[in-house]
């Protein structure tokens, strides 16, 4: 580097102690104008709890920051962000209730100290930064209704509005299609050939790897790389994370003489899906690819009975499955884990033995009397063998990492013991290390000859995890593809987009 | 250029306010009159205040059942202040003590809900009993007909009055031109300055307000006090049109109130709400109260038609909200 002026952002042997808990310690990190910068590291690395020191929400017990060089001795969140250091949150932290215009001027505006509404300044303002990153955005929207992707963007302009220079982003691309990421990519590249710095904060950072110089990884509070972002790979990066070699395991070679497990005809639901036939084996794994909108849900819904399809037939070995009714579905032996857990597939307030037997409770009454104890041991031993780390099987789901609360659902279907399985964007916000593990649970459960549906977006865990691979666009299948080595990914994700 | 939104609730709600005129006017000839649109006018005032108010709060994210206590107490207390101290002051010192009476107990409820962050319902429960339960044993139970002179001048002002075809008269006091100037300067405060934009930010989403640095605690003060201060104006008014202090007036209409702003199209959840959409919405609860008869529906029907409307004025939209979101999954 020529650059000789003093960088953006220094942090000098940054350490963070909580009572016993060291969260970080000894980092270095600079960072440059009109650079990208990744930080990777699992859940529970010192992410955060380095955001937090940076933008002064939490004060280092060693060492010291430097902005454009000088130390900044007392941080505090005013004086970060009137640096221009400037977080944009997983959620956004926007208001859905306001406008675009609104959303993007506020920050800047209450700087001012200014105590009436000036409505032009605030448009002209917006105006001004959708146009710097040559983006066009209703500015009377209300953001509520916009879509992700476009949220985020009112998120980067509202930093820029209020001067950003650097721009922390955290988990940038959990929520976006390929497609966005893409486009997202592609802002980045701009904002740093305007002089503005980003620093990317995930554990997903292979897809942003080609727009960052740098790379630094952290493991449970240490930096434990740091380099040129073209020294790194995939497959570095999560060695680098999770500090061990996390083998991907491909299904075992389907038998070819594996039976037919479920059949499904011409399912079609009005608006969502169309025509739509399928045949899954035992012992198979099979994909789904479909961006958002493509109706994936929607067809993961139908099959499990959550929604209704409008004509259609499904068999479950050559028995008519009920269509739109769920206890149907899983009483035929149907699992479904839904894409976001959180709401829809677990009490997060109990406790994580329950979450598990509450899908048992039928088969461990008598009278409508329960047998806690065969229930709970039999919790107990689910748990066990999906490995969750719990530390007490009656802690609330709450407290689990994301990776430990999917395999609890898991463990809640697998003590059904279903014959189908259909596991929508498993290892959404899941990190790698876990994301293996999960990957390793469905090749397991494949192998002990359940039929497996996969419903993702996430390419290289379709890639990773399949025996065949569905392409649906606008609610139809418009292709078929063997998983594994048989494509490439740059291939299958023409596929999805075109 | 935006599209015009026919889904929303003031739509809905002018809609309804309409049909409604349609049927009263088919009914009766003599309905679509001055005098009918006076009488409404007149009626509005007070649920007008306390509309204004409740939908401040419901903006914010919260939610108040207390202003009819704080308006009742603030309305019979000044009253006896006025008569047992200074019974010759003008009108206009009454109000003021009745609003800084509201204010003072407004700020009770802000300090409960913004300082020790209770859930506001809660607080606001608790108050409109505690604040009742307090005027009516120490303050007095019984009703004062005979005014401080400041109140009966008040009552006495009129902006219209006339005369209908049967002799009879009708008059619009001057109290409507308190409506007027608080629905104006809520308006400004909601729309015109910072304060207002945050206090829509908070209803939003508060947790982002904190980040952006909005300080979440002084706004609530600001709100609850405020909206103190309107019911305690909304009291005074109530007792000197009225020309009685009733201490057992207005509690009982907190919930009329709020179905009134919720008719309008203001979330319970908080962050969405227009003064336009609160006053169709207080229009029509009033048009149905005083009304209904004229259409030929009883009056016992009254509760029932305005709990029809609530239903069909915010489960519409609701449902709406529901079909468009399952198109878009």
């Amino acid at each position: 580097m020529t650059d000789t002026s003093a960088p953006l952002v220094t942090l000098e042997g940054v350490t963070k102690r909580y009572a016993a808990i060291t969260a970080l310690s000894e980092v270095d990190l600079t960072i440059r104008a009109g650079e990208a910068v990744c930080l990777a590291g699992e859940n529970g690395s010192g992410k955060s709890t380095l955001i937090k020191v940076l933008v002064g929400v939490e004060r280092p017990s060693a060492g010291r920051i430097l902005f454009d060089g000088v130390p900044q001795t007392r941080l505090t969140p005013t004086a970060a962000t009137r640096a221009g250091m400037q977080v944009i949150f997983q959620d956004f932290s926007l208001f859905p209730n306001l406008s675009v215009a609104e959303n993007i001027a506020m920050t800047a505006e209450r700087a001012t100290g200014a105590r009436l509404v000036h409505r032009r300044r605030a448009r002209e303002r917006a105006r001004e930064v959708l146009d710097r990153i040559g983006v066009d955005l209703d500015l009377d929207a209300r953001v509520e209704r916009l879509p992700v992707a476009h949220k985020q963007l009112v998120a980067i302009c509202r930093a820029l509005a209020a001067d950003a220079r650097l721009i922390i982003m955290d988990e940038p691309t959990t929520a976006l299609t390929e497609r966005e990421v893409a486009r997202l990519l592609d802002l980045i590249r701009r904002l740093k050939a305007d002089g503005v710095a980003v620093l990317f904060v995930s554990h997903k950072l292979a897809e942003v790897l080609e727009v960052c110089e740098h790379v630094v990884v952290l493991r449970n509070g240490e930096k434990v790389a740091d380099g040129p972002a073209e020294t790194f790979d995939a497959a570095s990066l999560t060695r680098a994370m999770t500090g061990r070699d996390v083998a991907e395991t491909p299904p075992e070679p389907l038998d070819p003489s594996a039976s037919d497990l479920l059949k499904v005809e011409n399912l079609t639901k009005d608006g969502a899906f169309r025509d739509v036939s399928l045949t899954l084996r035992a012992g198979e794994v099979l994909g789904v690819a479909g961006l958002l909108g493509s109706g994936r849900t929607s067809l993961a819904k139908a099959l499990f009975g959550l929604a209704t399809p409008d004509s259609g037939r499904v068999t479950l070995d050559g028995t008519d499955v009920p269509l739109g009714d769920p206890i149907a579905a899983a009483g035929a032996g149907i699992g479904y884990v839904p894409e976001d857990r959180l709401t829809e597939g677990l009490f997060l307030e109990q406790s994580i033995a329950r979450n598990i037997a509450v899908g048992r409770l039928e088969a461990h009454a008598s009278g409508g009397v329960l047998n806690l104890r065969d229930l709970w041991e039999e919790a107990a031993e689910w748990l066990k063998r999906l490995s969750v780390k719990a530390p007490d099987p009656q802690a609330p789901v709450r407290s689990l990492s994301g990776g430990n609360q999917q395999r609890v659902v898991l463990a809640r279907w697998m003590a059904r013991q279903p014959r189908v399985l259909i596991l929508n964007g498993p290892s959404v916000g899941v990190d790698v290390g876990s994301k293996a593990e999960i990957h390793a649970i469905i090749s397991d459960l494949a192998a002990r000859g359940l039929g497996v549906i996969v419903i993702s977006d996430d390419l290289p865990e379709l890639l990773g995890t399949c025996h065949r691979i569905l392409v649906m666009k606008a609610g139809v299948i418009t292709d078929e593809v063997a998983g594994g080595e048989g494509i490439t990914e740059d291939d299958l994700s023409h596929r999805l987009a075109s | 250029m935006k599209s015009f939104d026919w889904a929303r609730n003031e739509v809905l709600v002018f809609g309804v306010i309409v049909a409604f005129c349609v049927l009263a006017a088919v009914s009766d000839p003599n309905f679509l009159s001055i005098p009918t649109l006076i009488d409404l006018m007149r009626n509005g005032i007070v649920l007008g205040i306390l509309a204004v108010a409740a939908m401040v709060v419901l903006v914010s994210g919260g939610i108040d059942v207390s202003f009819t206590a704080v308006a009742a107490f603030a309305m019979y207390t000044t009253t006896v202040i006025l008569r047992d101290v200074a019974p010759d002051l003008p009108w206009p010192v009454a109000f003021a003590v009745a609003t800084a009476i509201g204010a003072a107990l407004g700020a009770i409820n802000g300090v409960l809900i913004a300082v020790f962050g209770l859930p506001t319902l809660i607080v606001t429960l608790g108050t409109l009993s505690v604040f009742r339960g307090f005027l009516l044993t120490f303050v007095g139970t019984v009703q004062i007909s005979n005014l401080p002179s400041g109140m009966r001048d008040f009552s006495r002002l009129m902006m219209i009055r006339g005369t209908n075809s049967d002799g009879s008269f009708y008059s619009l006091p001057w109290a409507f031109a308190f409506l007027v100037a608080l629905v104006i300067l809520t308006w400004f405060i909601l729309n015109r300055t910072m304060l207002g934009r945050s206090i829509y930010a908070i209803g939003g989403a508060p947790e982002s307000a904190r980040r952006i640095g909005i300080d979440v605690t002084k706004t609530q003060m600001f709100i609850y006090i405020y909206v103190g201060a309107l019911a305690g104006l909304a009291g005074i008014i109530h007792a000197s049109t009225a020309r009685i202090a009733n201490p057992f007036d207005l509690v009982g209409l907190e919930l009329s109130v709020i179905a009134a702003v919720v008719l309008g199209g203001a979330r319970l959840t908080g962050g969405v709400g227009t003064l336009t959409g609160t006053l169709l919405g207080v229009a029509l609860i009033v048009l149905v109260r005083n009304s209904l008869i004229v259409i030929g529906i009883p009056s016992t029907w009254q509760s029932v038609t305005i709990g029809a409307l609530i239903l069909l004025g915010t489960g519409l939209p609701a449902w709406q909200a529901k079909r468009a979101e399952a198109r878009a999954a």
